[in-house]
Parts: structure tokens; C-alpha cells; sequence
């Protein structure tokens, strides 16, 4: 039986910390043994009991202690945020494909809530020896995430760390996959990580393949069972819960002509992304 | 000796006796296209109807003892936006069977026709979603209203017309008979049933829509008892469906009355080269048992 199915199994778990990241984001903390083993990329089906069901990328995981870093952008994810320390939440997964770890010198791009799930890849990276550089993208200062965490590794580790944001209110005025490609035009690296919007996602992908730099990206889509059976989470010929949400850069460019561009909505249709 | 594992229903060739169930995967061309490659004998698509539907929100597929429980809603595009992914699947090698539900004899026939012209290779009736008002199990509980269902279809439609019928009725030979004279090409037997889950800790119902329908190992014995009282009560094939996770279970199905089977829940516990699995498991047994084609152990529980 696979391991997914294993993880399947809904757990209720009381929230035991609740921490402000940024403008509109909080880490949820919970004791869970399962997703505490979580690898970097993959994601849990939280349920908000009598509100929605949502995916979220795992952002902390160790000693038995899980975090997911959510941003208020509807009806679960203001609901989950509103939810005091104590609050009972529902739990299923790890799922997933998860970002693999290889190569001497990273890129790692996020823009967002998307650098949700990256700070688990630096960590694991940097105990790999993986020579970091972390470029965070937000559209102003007050949306910038795990400042405090990432000073802390640099200190530590080899991890250079460039922000950007789209206004200049703090770090690097511009677009974050500007300054990736300023990167990429003059250093060599063995992977491109991501995680993101979209289209720079897609943006990204065809840099990747510009200057010929495997590339890993975390993908999005509507989430049902998470277990490859409802088919709402399809990209191409791909469940995202399954076969992904962490696709390389062969599989990206099997999807190619949706990446970026088509997601199917609630009702299976496909609407395109903007 | 060389097995005989092709089947012919209603006129449908299948290349195996396994078939991918309806609701699972089949929303997109190109998902359904990886099912046929992963060794699937025929695809059946998600339940199309007139219009679009957004379907439930989550909770809507969880994990319960020995099976899977949900009410996902039947989200679908509506069957012409749908008739994109029907023609993108032209050249496929293996038939297509297009589920369709409908909240009026009439719509059911509307859009049976409309996936017909398309392209579908079959038309596979949803008289059995447990949790949607006023459609799927509500409708296809009376016998009366199966067997207009079934005349307007067929009516509408060249193509074979499968009745997929609910385990949720006090004797479900009385609607496969309601379906079979009405001219059903087919009986697909069972779908989900009416089942629920309480969380203890959040003492709350868990899925959205509080009823969903159960499916997997756990209603296999009900599911092989259904299609072994249907086979005694009509003379169209039976397709099996309900908790098959191996060759055995096939095999069980079979022997109960089925001329294939189809797979569903078990993608989830298993992956998609569960066809070839139990495709090939199925052959194995044939050739050991001696026999020469799926058709030779079709019903063969019934003989004294």
C-alpha cells in the first residue's frame, strides 16, 4: 500500500503556536508526528472544521512539531488565521512529490506566500553543504517572510540572501525573476528551486532552460481527495497531488502550454491564469 | 494455450475486461489518454450533465475503515464545453464511455445526444449518485423513472446506453429490470452508497455536504451480491463495480454474474498500473484454471 494512503488518515490536532510572518500571514504550529517528517515541497490537506478543506505547503517540520504558513486571500485561509492557539484543526498528508536535493551551488526563488515551503528546502540544502542564494520576491517590505530565520542560517551556513520588492520598498526594486535572471546571466548554478505565482514560475522555467539549469518548481491547482483519484488537481497529464505538487524540468516542459497559462477551475473547466 | 482476454458489450470491444469507473480521473483528455496507456480496456468519464456545476466544497473525499467516502457533487463543465475533451480523444485505441446525469428525463437525453454526436463510444447513465437532490440515486430509486430515462436515451442515442445503477433501493433487480426493458444495452452495478463519517474530537460531521457515498473494499461483498441477483434477473451484461482492488476481486465479480469490471477507489490505494495488474491476473487465473476466454467463467457461481 503507498505511503500517501498511509498519511491519508485524518488526524485532529490541536494548534499549539501561532506566529505573525508578515502583513495578512501566520505560521500554525501543531504537534503531528507525520507531518513533522514531512520533506521540503510537500503539502497537507488542513481542515478548517465547518468552514473548507485547503492544501497548504508544510513550512516547518521537526521533533514532531509541523507548521504551515498561510496568507488571508479568502473565506479558509482568514478562518484559519483567525483560529487562537488551542483551536482544533484537522490534518491529512504529507503528499506529494518532494524537492530533491543535489549540486553544489542553488537558486532559490520565491515570490510571496510562495517562499512558504522554502524555508524547509534552505534548511536541508545548507545541512547538504548546497552553496544557497535565496532571492525573495514580495510586492512590498511589510509582505517579506522569515527575515529573522533566514539572518540566522547566513550566519551559520553559505546562504546569501537578496529581497526584492516590486514597489522598493525594501531590498532590490523589481521584479524577482528580473533579478534572478541577473543571476543566472552570470553565475553558474547545478538547480533552480521555485515556488510561486505562476506565471513566474513560467517565467522562470524558460530562463531554466536559457542558461540550461535543471529546475524544480512547486505547482498549485484546485485540491480534492489529494490522493489521485477526483482528478481536480490535473495538469496535463499530471495530478499535481500525486505526481506532483514538485515538478523538474523535464515534466515541466511535458506542460508546457499550461504552465502559466491554463488551470481547470471548480468545475473542471479550463480559464486562464493571469 | 493462448487466453481469450477481450470482451464485446453491447457491441463495445474491449481489448481487457477493465474498465475505469466513472467519477474517477476522467475530467480531462489527457488524464483519461494516461489511463487507456497504463492498460485500461475502456475509460469512462466523470458525470457530465447540461450545465456546468462548481460541485462541494471540502471536506469531500475522505478515508474511512476498509473504504473511501465522498460527496465531491458532480462538479463538471457542462457537456459542451466538455465536447472539447470528447473530441480530443478521437484517436483513442480504447472505447469511451461518456457518464451523463441529468435532473430531467429530458436533460438526461439532451445530454446523451450532444455526447453522442461527439464522439462517445458509449453512453453510461448516472441513475445512482447518493447525494446530489433531485438527480443521480433520487431518480434512478423509481423504476418508472429509470425506465423513461432509459427509452428517451435511447431514443436520442445509436450508441450502446449503460444504466449504472444504486445499491441504495430495497431490490435493485427491480430497477436493472426497469432498465433492461426499457432497452438498457447494459447494467453497471453498484454505485457508491449512502454512507457518513463524525469526527469525535470536532463532534462534527466531516464532509462538507455532512452525506456522501462510500466505495472500496468495504462494499465489495454487497457489490458481487448485487451483480450476482441482477445477472438472474436480466439477459443484458452486467459490468461490476464496487471495491475490485485485485485479479481475485475481478475475478469474484465475474463469477457473480460480470462480463468486466470497474476500477475506482483503488487507484487511490494502488496507481494506475493497476489495470495491467489485474488485467494480467485475470489472464494467469484462465490459463490455470483452463479456461479460454473471460466469457467462460461469466455466471459460472450460478450452476449447481
Amino acid at each position: 500500500m503507498g505511503w500517501h494512503i498511509k498519511n491519508n488518515e485524518l488526524r485532529i490536532v490541536k494548534i499549539d503556536k501561532v506566529k505573525i510572518e508578515a502583513y495578512n500571514v501566520k505560521s500554525i504550529f501543531f504537534k503531528d508526528k507525520l507531518s513533522s517528517l514531512a520533506k521540503p515541497g510537500q503539502f497537507l490537506m488542513v481542515w478548517i472544521p465547518g468552514v473548507d478543506e485547503i492544501p497548504l505547503s508544510v513550512s516547518f517540520a521537526s521533533d514532531g512539531l509541523a507548521a504551515v504558513t498561510v496568507k488571508e486571500v479568502g473565506e479558509a485561509t482568514r478562518a484559519l488565521n483567525k483560529m487562537a492557539e488551542g483551536s482544533l484543526i484537522g490534518i491529512r498528508g504529507p503528499f506529494g512529490s518532494h524537492f530533491k536535493i543535489f549540486g553544489k551551488r542553488a537558486l532559490v526563488v520565491g515570490g510571496g506566500i510562495g517562499s512558504a515551503p522554502l524555508l524547509l528546502l534552505i534548511n536541508k540544502l545548507l545541512r547538504n553543504s548546497v552553496k544557497t542564494l535565496f532571492i525573495e520576491g514580495a510586492k512590498m517590505h511589510s509582505e517579506i517572510l522569515f527575515q529573522d530565520q533566514l539572518n540566522l542560517l547566513r550566519d551559520e551556513y553559505d546562504l546569501e540572501i537578496v529581497f526584492t520588492t516590486d514597489d522598493g520598498s525594501y531590498g532590490v526594486k523589481g521584479l524577482v525573476t528580473d533579478v534572478a535572471e541577473r543571476y543566472l546571466s552570470k553565475r553558474r548554478f547545478d538547480s533552480l528551486y521555485a515556488c510561486g505565482r505562476e506565471l513566474m514560475i513560467r517565467k522562470l522555467f524558460l530562463l531554466s532552460e536559457k542558461y540550461t539549469v535543471p529546475m524544480q518548481a512547486s505547482l498549485e491547482r484546485i485540491m480534492r481527495c489529494a490522493i489521485g483519484i477526483c482528478g481536480s488537481c490535473v495538469i496535463g497529464k499530471y495530478r499535481v497531488c500525486r505526481d506532483g505538487p514538485v515538478f523538474d524540468s523535464k515534466q515541466l516542459r511535458e506542460i508546457n502550454n499550461e504552465l502559466g497559462r491554463f488551470k481547470r477551475d471548480f468545475r473542471g473547466d479550463k480559464v486562464s491564469i493571469d | 494455450m493462448q487466453v481469450q482476454m477481450d470482451v464485446e458489450i453491447a457491441g463495445l470491444k474491449l481489448r481487457n475486461p477493465t474498465i475505469l469507473a466513472s467519477g474517477i480521473l476522467g475530467i480531462t483528455a489527457e488524464c483519461l489518454m494516461k489511463v487507456a496507456r497504463a492498460g485500461a480496456g475502456a475509460l469512462t468519464t466523470k458525470s457530465i450533465g447540461l450545465e456546468p456545476r462548481e460541485g462541494y466544497e471540502n471536506p469531500t473525499v475522505i478515508q474511512v475503515e476498509c473504504g473511501i467516502l465522498n460527496a465531491v457533487g458532480l462538479p463538471n463543465p457542462g457537456i459542451r464545453r466538455f465536447t472539447e475533451e470528447i473530441k480530443k480523444l478521437r484517436d483513442l485505441k480504447v472505447p469511451l464511455i461518456v457518464s451523463i446525469y441529468g435532473f430531467s428525463s429530458e436533460e438526461y437525453a439532451k445530454v446523451a445526444e450532444i455526447a453522442a454526436e461527439t464522439g462517445a463510444d458509449a453512453i453510461e447513465l448516472n441513475l445512482s449518485c447518493p447525494h446530489i437532490k433531485g438527480c443521480g440515486a433520487e431518480i434512478g430509486k423509481d423504476p418508472e423513472m429509470v425506465s423513461l430515462i432509459v427509452e428517451m436515451v435511447k431514443e436520442a442515442v445509436d450508441c450502446p446506453v449503460f444504466a449504472k445503477i444504486t445499491p441504495n433501493v430495497a431490490d435493485i433487480k427491480e430497477i436493472a429490470k426497469a432498465a433492461a426493458s426499457a432497452g438498457a444495452d447494459a447494467i453497471t452495478a453498484i454505485n457508491t452508497i449512502r454512507a457518513m463519517a463524525i469526527d469525535v474530537e470536532t463532534c462534527r460531521p466531516i464532509l462538507a455536504n455532512k452525506i456522501g457515498g462510500l466505495s472500496g473494499g468495504a462494499i465489495k461483498p454487497i457489490a458481487v451480491r448485487c451483480v450476482y441477483e441482477i445477472y438472474e434477473a436480466v439477459d443484458i451484461p452486467v459490468i461490476g463495480c464496487g471495491g475490485v482492488r485485485t485479479w481475485r476481486d475481478a475475478v469474484e465479480f465475474m463469477l457473480a454474474g460480470a462480463l468486466a469490471i470497474q476500477i475506482g477507489s483503488a487507484i487511490a490505494y494502488e496507481d494506475l498500473s493497476i489495470f495491467k495488474r489485474i488485467a494480467d491476473g485475470i489472464e494467469d487465473y484462465l490459463s490455470r484454471k483452463k479456461f479460454r476466454s473471460v466469457r467462460d467463467i461469466v455466471g459460472l457461481a450460478h450452476k449447481e
